[in-house]
């Protein structure tokens, strides 16, 4: 059994992005979706700095200091981009008029809670944008590098024990093992990586699994 | 006629209305664009104290917020993400508990901001719900769902960084420089702005900041 990587993850996510969805990706792994949008599609990128149409990042000379996005990093602009002021920005997000948005989680329950904002530990608390989006957002997606934590805690769970970012909003998981939908009754797993038990998965998970009929398999691809 | 333009920094500062010791200050930016960095640089020269802030990040470096912050001008920052790489002096002021500050999320942070210069006194908002940081606000509930109620942030000064200005202090910004800036300029009793331009009219069909929101303009250069 081979788990997926980062952009085997990313590349599985987009696939399920209508075309002309207009889509925030959280600063990290998330941003990898952009460089896996299907031929023949397009989504519009919405950076919460007051972007959207966001392309891919530029060369190094031509790095626009006026042109970053959420993560501080510099990016361009796509035709039929737009720029456009912060309350503007959180009106498109807390309006609903974003259609995803897809956020890495230090936690994910059963009940779609979801809390990736706070550790514990000296270091200042950060929460930018994220309580925005998970509360505004018509679809909220989590992406997890790994299913399950470095020391082996797991991050899917019965109940968050970290602080809370959101209650009951997230709506689907893409893991390094399995895509999983959050459901009124639960996790229900839809993909799952070939060689994968449903039982080993079920042990990598702090919550009961139900097993979607036809429950697709998922093959690392990328390098 | 009127004119708000001001011939250098040191004068866009002088005998500036609601600049004091304890004031708040609204400040630009995102990051490291559209900060208003050498306005900070002028009001850090006047040794003010016990300044409260409210700007999206806690600066980062040895510029910009960062040397307000190292000068000991600020008790307290109000921002959403105070960790950025390299945000090192507010970290230790933090760490030393030298510094106040209140998290607030972002999208919130901006209607705030918002609800302020339009005089809205408080609004409700999902975002924070069931949270710690909704912890003890009130709460309503609307058509089933639950909301957390926000007062909004009007402040003493607004420090504003902008591409290009005019006389009437009507403002147009860059990409994504323009950020918290035009929002800001409206919740302040006293916004100043500094332009890398000033221009002798900016197209009135271009103007993002109507001049109504802005006392005085200062041209920077890039």
């Amino acid at each position: 059994m081979k788990p997926l990587s980062a952009p085997d993850i990313a590349r599985r996510a987009a696939r399920d992005i209508v075309n002309g969805a207009y889509v925030n990706l959280g600063i990290g792994m998330p941003m990898l979706v952009a460089d896996y949008i299907p031929p023949g599609r397009e989504f519009v990128l919405h950076s919460e700095n007051g972007l959207l149409g966001m392309g891919p990042a530029p060369a190094a000379e031509a790095a626009d200091p006026d042109l970053i996005n959420a993560g501080k990093q510099p990016v361009t602009i796509l035709p039929g981009g737009a720029y456009f002021h912060h309350a503007d920005s959180f009106a498109m997000i807390r309006g609903g008029h974003i259609d995803i948005s897809i956020l890495g989680a230090y936690q994910v329950a059963a009940n779609g809670d979801i809390a990736n904002w706070a550790l514990p530990g000296p270091k200042p608390p950060a929460v930018g944008g994220a309580m925005d989006l998970v509360a505004g957002a018509k679809q909220v997606w989590a992406m997890l590098s790994a299913h399950v934590a470095k020391d082996g805690a797991h991050k899917l769970v019965r109940r968050c024990t970290l602080p809370l970012t959101g209650l009951a909003c997230v709506h689907r998981i893409y893991s390094d093992l399995a895509v999983i939908d959050v459901t009124p009754e639960g996790f229900l797993v839809t993909d799952m990586v070939e060689g994968l038990s449903e039982a080993r998965l079920q042990a990598a998970t702090g919550a009961p699994l139900r097993f979607a009929p036809g429950c697709r398999r998922l093959r690392a691809e990328a390098a | 006629m009127i004119d708000k333009r001001f011939a250098s920094l040191a004068d866009a500062v002088a005998d500036c209305p609601d600049l004091r010791d304890g004031a708040t200050l609204l400040i630009g930016g995102f990051g490291d664009a559209g900060v208003p960095e050498r306005l900070i640089d002028a009001i850090r020269d006047l040794g003010l104290r016990d300044l409260t802030v409210v700007s999206n990040n806690a600066g980062s470096g040895d510029y910009g917020l960062a040397t307000l912050l190292e000068a000991g001008c600020v008790g307290k920052m109000v921002c959403s993400f105070p960790r950025s790489a390299g945000s090192i002096v507010f970290e230790d002021l933090y760490a030393a508990g030298k510094i106040d500050l209140e998290i607030v999320p972002q999208g919130t942070l901006a209607e705030r901001i918002r609800a302020g210069g339009a005089g809205i006194p408080a609004f409700y908002t999902p975002t924070g719900y069931g949270t710690p940081l909704g912890a003890g606000k009130e709460t309503r509930e609307f058509d089933g769902r639950h909301y957390v109620m926000e007062r909004a942030i009007r402040a003493d000064i607004a420090l504003i960084h902008a591409s290009a200005g005019d006389r009437w202090g009507n403002l147009t910004y860059a990409k994504t420089a323009r950020n918290f800036n035009p929002i800001m300029a409206m919740a302040a009793s006293t916004t100043l702005a500094e332009v890398r331009q000033l221009v002798d009219m900016v197209d009135p069909e271009a103007v993002v900041t109507p001049g109504i929101f802005v006392k005085r303009i200062v041209e920077v250069g890039p």
